[in-house]
């Protein structure tokens, strides 16, 4: 009886799941509920996660829950502690998730919100998921050691330092286009802008007071921090209305990516605790706090989604980023529903305070699941938006113009319904001047956020306060980013220099030191500088290219995750992992040979870089160029563009033919090769407790 | 119940810390006394410290995402 009803539950499970999904997708014309969204979302990750994932748990990799993990063998009490799977999942939560998830469904939602939707539900619970759980998995057995030691001791040293030399480039992009981001949010925007400044002096001070005046006490003041920071948003309303200071803080695009190049040479420089530490603590727990209240007020009020199922833009004419629905929607969703840098974090600090096995399935799929959640939360907020305000918002000023008029106009003749007063409202509202062409997904997601959290709290009058509030918090955590980040890529360039030049590798070297970050900073600035100036917007060119060198570093780790399968002789489940390599190498290979030689200049670089060879020998100057010599400028960018996505191929080719080297050998071998670390058993005390 | 919130409580308190690095310090103090009873134990001040250096202070480890 009880398994009937066991049984009978989950069907029921499944069919309240389906027929949310056909209610979702099915329905033509009549406006949809955000909840319906969310029940079918919760199904699937359900299903996906009691199924998919026990499978992946007991068949595939045979979780031993016997078997010793590193948290206990070299238990330190420090880096590697055994602990509690909920505390670790926390943990591991807030490193995978950032801006990429919340951003990628913003940036897609322009083909309608069906097919992020799809991609998102299909492509965690078979990928994404997947990557993570057992990237996690092989790196606990491995002693906790980091995905490019895992690839150098499983597939070769050649292979290794590949995929370090990928990561620093993938690097170097992800700072460019969040950098962008921030920009595109913060420029012409007093308020916005003051807000985010305001946060250096409050880091600052946060950092001494924990070090110095009340050392070591985290929670106390991020909760003063935040007083400080909700302080900071109501005065940028006051700063924008003073004419004098809001002049102070207007800025242009270029005079911010100047700013955020020198702030983040300085930032990366400084000692960690005075800037970099606070600024992560507030950023983190702002992270998950504002994630959770967006998920309980769509809850709250289900909002009804404007943006139809499926707009005209799947054949690659949008205006936000520019590529057919193949392969280029796979490529912009990025990190709901697979995201390459994961494998580094589950092959980071996550393993090495895993208590028991076991919990790598809660905590690597798990956490992926939430991170997709957060991802479908996104495009809610962008489908709630008035489609003619959201392509308002997104498409850069080359195509709809700088006046509310003209676009208004352009947006009509696509068949989304706005009037100029429409798209005004929207800026007064939040409290801002304009809200046309601002692009990059930030603001987009600040107006959904704004109409949600304002629904629910404060009404209309708050809206400009919950707008500021969404845009701080997005800020703030790319701008913590950036920090880390190019320590981080410092870090990685010193390594792979020091291969050649022994000087480099000397991290305790000042002079060392200054030149690895310089090379950091110039290069995601040069990137940045390209991005804002661009009269496209920047976005089409820095996310495609950031979204394939996410995927690459996806197929990398999947390509490690299906060799090892083969070394530990699970030859017949190789499928769980190959096959999602194979939709990832295909989505990425093509978007990134279209990237290359489409003929289209909006989407292929050299047919761009073409355009504007022939306008030079005509002696034609097309923007953003104001001379011949800026036109040369324009056509070298796309050159070093269309190099960047060669190099991102030829990682992928040639990591896949060592995997396929990897792959054969071992099943060459009657035995399995798998270098795990020993097997040993948990101590006996702890196997009983758990 | 209250027990139950309270140890609610520290568990989220633990989470917080840990989602910043930070892990838990009397059990970095109990593991000292019982595996290594010899060696000196850092105070909280120290032991906050190093750990702030270990997740920031790089040797060009990713502590977080996109």
């Amino acid at each position: 009886m009880n398994t009937f009803i066991r049984k009978f539950g989950w069907f029921a499970f499944a069919a309240t799941g389906a027929f949310a999904l056909a209610v979702v997708a099915l329905n033509r014309g009549e406006p949809v509920g955000a909840l319906w969204i969310v029940v079918a979302t919760v199904c699937v990750f359900t299903i996906g996660y009691r199924f998919y994932s026990r499978f992946i748990a007991s068949k595939v990799l045979g979780l031993d829950p016997t078997r010793m993990t590193p948290a206990y063998k070299h238990n330190d009490g420090l880096d590697y502690v055994p602990t509690n799977k909920y505390v670790l999942f926390g943990h591991h939560f807030a490193a995978i998730a950032g801006a990429g998830p919340l951003v990628g469904p913003i940036l897609a939602a322009q083909m309608g919100y069906l097919p992020s939707m799809l991609w998102l539900l299909a492509g965690v619970v078979l990928a994404g998921a997947v990557q993570d759980f057992i990237v996690l998995f092989i790196s606990t057995r491995r002693d906790g050691r980091s995905l490019g030691d895992l690839i150098k001791s499983e597939m070769g040293q050649l292979p290794g330092m590949i995929a370090l030399f990928g990561t620093f480039f993938i690097m170097l992009v992800l700072l460019a286009v969040l950098a962008l981001i921030v920009v595109k949010a913060l420029a012409e925007s007093p308020w916005g802008t003051f807000t985010v400044a305001a946060t250096i002096p409050i880091a600052l001070f946060m950092g001494v007071y924990a070090r110095y005046i009340r050392p070591g006490s985290i929670v106390e003041v991020s909760l003063i921090g935040f007083v400080l920071l909700i302080l900071s948003i109501v005065g940028g309303q006051y700063v924008q209305e003073i004419p004098s200071l809001a002049a102070l803080f207007t800025l242009t695009g270029e005079q911010l990516t100047w700013l955020l190049i020198g702030y983040g040479f300085i930032a990366s420089v400084m000692p960690v605790w005075l800037l970099l530490a606070p600024r992560d603590y507030l950023s983190t727990f702002l992270k998950i706090g504002t994630v959770v209240s967006l998920a309980i007020g769509v809850l709250i009020i289900s909002p009804e989604l404007k943006m139809p199922a499926l707009t005209q833009f799947v054949d690659g004419s949008g205006p936000v980023w520019s590529g057919s629905l193949f392969p280029f929607l796979f490529i912009t969703v990025a990190c709901g529903a697979i995201s390459g840098f994961h494998s580094l974090i589950s092959s980071g600090t996550t393993p090495k305070m895993i208590r028991n096995e076991r919990d790598a399935r809660f905590i690597g799929y798990g956490a992926m699941l939430m991170e997709s959640f957060v991802a479908i939360m996104a495009l809610v907020a962008a489908s709630t938006i008035e489609p003619g305000v959201y392509f308002a918002m997104n498409s850069p000023s080359a195509i709809i113009g700088t006046t509310a008029e003209s676009a208004a106009q352009t947006i009509s003749q696509w068949g989304f319904h706005v009037t100029p007063e429409m798209i005004t409202q929207t800026a007064r509202d939040v409290g801002e001047h304009t809200v046309i062409s601002r692009t990059g997904g930030a603001p987009t997601l600040a107006v959904g956020m704004a109409q949600i959290l304002s629904d629910v709290l404060g009404g209309q009058t708050m809206m400009a306060f919950w707008y500021h509030f969404a845009i701080l918090f997005e800020a703030l955590f790319i701008l913590t980013a950036v920090d880390a980040g190019t320590r981080a890529g410092r870090f990685m360039l010193q390594d792979l220099l020091g291969s050649f030049i022994p000087f480099m590798k000397r991290t305790d070297s000042i002079t060392a030191n200054l030149i690895a970050t310089s090379v950091c900073v110039a290069g995601w600035g040069y990137f940045l500088y390209q991005g804002v100036v661009d009269p496209l917007g920047g976005i089409n060119t820095l996310w495609p290219l950031f979204g394939i060198s996410n995927q690459m570093l996806a197929g990398i780790a999947l390509v490690l995750c299906s060799c090892v399968l083969f070394k530990m002789k699970q030859d017949r489940f190789a499928w769980v992992t190959i096959l999602p390599a194979i939709w990832v190498f295909v989505c990425t290979l093509t978007a990134a040979w279209q990237k290359i030689f489409d003929a289209n200049p909006r989407i292929g670089f050299l047919a761009h870089a073409n355009k504007y060879k022939e306008a030079v020998t005509e002696g034609t100057v097309l923007a953003p160029a104001k001379s011949i010599g800026q036109m040369q400028q324009v056509i070298f960018n796309d050159y070093i563009n269309a190099s960047l996505a060669a190099l991102f191929m030829l990682v992928l080719i040639s990591m896949l033919a060592f995997g396929i080297r990897t792959a054969l050998r071992a099943r060459a071998l009657g035995t399995p090769t798998a270098r795990e670390a020993p097997f040993e058993l948990l101590p006996v005390e702890v196997v009983s407790r758990t | 119940m209250l027990t139950r919130i309270v140890s609610g409580l520290r568990y989220l308190g633990k989470g917080m810390r840990l989602m910043v690095g930070m892990p838990e310090y009397s059990t970095y103090v109990a593991h000292m006394h019982h595996a290594h009873p010899d060696r000196p134990v850092m105070s909280y001040e120290e032991f906050f410290r190093e750990r702030q250096e270990a997740r920031y202070g790089g040797n060009g480890k990713v502590t977080r995402c996109c």
